[in-house]
């Protein structure tokens, strides 16, 4: 029993990351329909901005907040140095285009540091505090939940509560009309690619301590799981990509507690093959209202 | 003779290598309703998407208030006061009737004046204050003619562009629209260009009557002569 506890305190931990990251997915999905398969490179490039400026400077913080300013400022980068140019009318060209920005971030990263792990810290301790002799969470995991329920918070606000989400939300569901009511599509767009692969980033910082290091590579599982999150949610649903990433994380922890860590991979290709098989809408799934 | 709000000359547009309009000549009065008629395919729907920016004309010029429109982006429109109901009205069924409303003033910098415009709406259009929190898609026809409309008229036009205001309303609500825009005419000098296959009904309140067919203008004379001349009826507008 204590191991179960211990296993889903932690799978939660791991899920509020996919969550995060999942989220990113979801919020350019909706911006753009577009599957942002850089994603994961992305948030690799800016965690190794965090681990230049903190190598630089000696604080963890600086090289937080610079991963979260190199997040948001890749993410403008590449809507509009990128993915404007591309041509939309068929869904498959900003996937290619996406695929290949993985592979150029990739590269390059491993031109710059090099393609073996290097030392990633976490900014407090991974030991679990214990009551009585259940583990229980450790002050990092306590910080992921707090970090990533602050965010997720900050984007409801966002979204719900203020002009620039409106706009957004507008520039969303009606281009046309928005524009036609003074909003700046192009530019709302743009700002959910940043806020989008600002969260990313986040996601990023707080997984890598948790794993063998930085890598150019590291997203790339985060990656597959978070995308099963967003699918499972339905890829247009915020609350649902929560509700997939804490899914996906619980699932990956129990997986490799009770039957081994070599199976997390198949069982996240297990599980996506299944969402899409049985139900390709996602759990969260509405009816389409706009046929417009 | 009030001067011309909007005047276009010789303008030309069309879709990709399909061309629709050919060298439109028109003139709005400042304070006026001009009613655009004529049949599926004569061009009135792309003639307003050009006057507004969406589509880019290849030929010719559009004149609002003495400054040239082309070039402007459609998002700066609103802000020089031309507002633009599309076709099927906009309304975004995934907000709320609030978030619509709130939406067309988002880019005014006089949120006083903003605010006010937004309260005359609501008691203009009194079922829209009682459903400020239903989504768009909820509300009947006639509440998304009264949201596209006022969504339009809390950024204060000085021009409103209508794409078939008529277009799947009851004919009760058609007259309640077509007797606004007269109200907001005689009212607050709103000028309108809208465009319409309900005739009889645009005609009723226009000042002018706009006829065009296959991307040409072939009339343009006063909505009088055009709802009295039987004539010009028989040969222009085939009743």
């Amino acid at each position: 029993m204590d191991r179960f506890l211990f296993l889903t305190l932690d799978g939660l931990s791991r899920g509020a990351v996919y969550a995060a990251f999942a989220l990113a997915l979801v919020l350019i999905w909706r911006a753009g329909r577009i599957v942002n398969f850089a994603q994961g490179a992305m948030a690799v490039a800016a965690a190794y901005v965090a681990y230049s400026v903190t190598a630089a400077t000696g604080s963890y913080w600086l090289g937080f907040a610079a991963a979260l300013l190199a997040g948001l400022l890749l993410g403008a980068i590449v809507d509009i140095a990128v993915m404007r140019l591309v041509d939309h009318r068929s869904p498959l060209n900003p996937v290619i285009v996406a695929l290949g920005l993985v592979l150029l971030i990739q590269a390059l990263l491993g031109m710059v540091y090099g393609n073996e792990y290097l030392p990633a810290q976490a900014p407090m301790s991974r030991t679990a505090l214990t009551v009585g002799d259940t583990a229980l969470l450790s002050p990092y995991d306590l910080f992921v939940f707090a970090t990533v329920g602050v965010v997720g918070a900050a984007l409801v606000w966002i979204f719900t509560r203020t002009a620039i989400g409106l706009r957004m939300r507008a520039a969303a569901f009606a281009p046309e009309v928005s524009r036609l009511l003074g909003v700046n599509v192009g530019g709302m767009l743009t700002l959910g690619w940043a806020l989008a692969s600002g969260v990313g980033a986040l996601a990023a910082m707080l997984v890598i301590p948790t794993e063998l290091g930085l890598h150019p590579h590291a997203m790339d599982m985060v990656f597959v799981s978070a995308f099963t999150a967003a699918v499972l949610g339905g890829l247009d649903s915020p609350p649902g990509a929560v509700v997939g990433g804490l899914g996906v994380g619980l699932l990956l922890s129990y997986v490799s507690g009770y039957a081994g860590g070599d199976l997390i991979p198949l069982a996240v290709l297990a599980l996506l093959l299944t969402v899409l098989l049985l139900r390709p809408g996602g759990l969260f799934a509405t009816v389409t209202a706009r046929r417009v | 003779m009030t001067a011309d709000l909007l005047t276009a000359e010789a303008l030309a547009s069309g879709y990709g290598p399909v061309p629709v309009l050919h060298g439109v000549d028109l003139r709005v009065p400042t304070g006026t309703i001009t009613a655009v008629i004529g049949a599926n395919g004569a061009g009135k729907t792309t003639l307003l998407r050009t006057l507004s920016g969406m589509l880019r004309p290849s030929a010719g010029r559009i004149m609002f208030d003495g400054q040239d429109l082309r070039g402007t982006p459609v998002e700066q429109l609103v802000r020089r006061g031309v507002a633009h109901v599309p076709e099927g009205r906009g309304v975004i069924g995934e907000l709320t009737v609030a978030e619509n409303l709130r939406l067309g003033a988002l880019w005014r910098r006089d949120r006083r004046d903003a605010a006010r415009a937004l309260d005359e709406v609501y008691q203009l259009f009194e079922p829209l204050a009682r459903r400020r929190r239903h989504l768009g898609h909820q509300l009947s026809g006639g509440e998304r003619q009264m949201l596209a409309l006022g969504r339009a008229l809390v950024a204060r036009p000085r021009l409103l562009l209508l794409d078939e205001p008529s277009l799947g309303l009851a004919p009760r609500v058609v007259a309640q629209t077509m007797a606004l825009l007269r109200r907001l005419r005689d009212d607050t000098g709103l000028t309108v260009l809208l465009v319409e296959q309900n005739v009889r009904s645009a005609l009723a309140v226009a000042d002018q009557g706009i006829v065009m067919s296959l991307g040409r203008v072939v009339l343009a004379a006063p909505a009088e002569r055009l709802r009295d001349d039987t004539d010009l009826r028989h040969a222009y507008l085939g009743f």
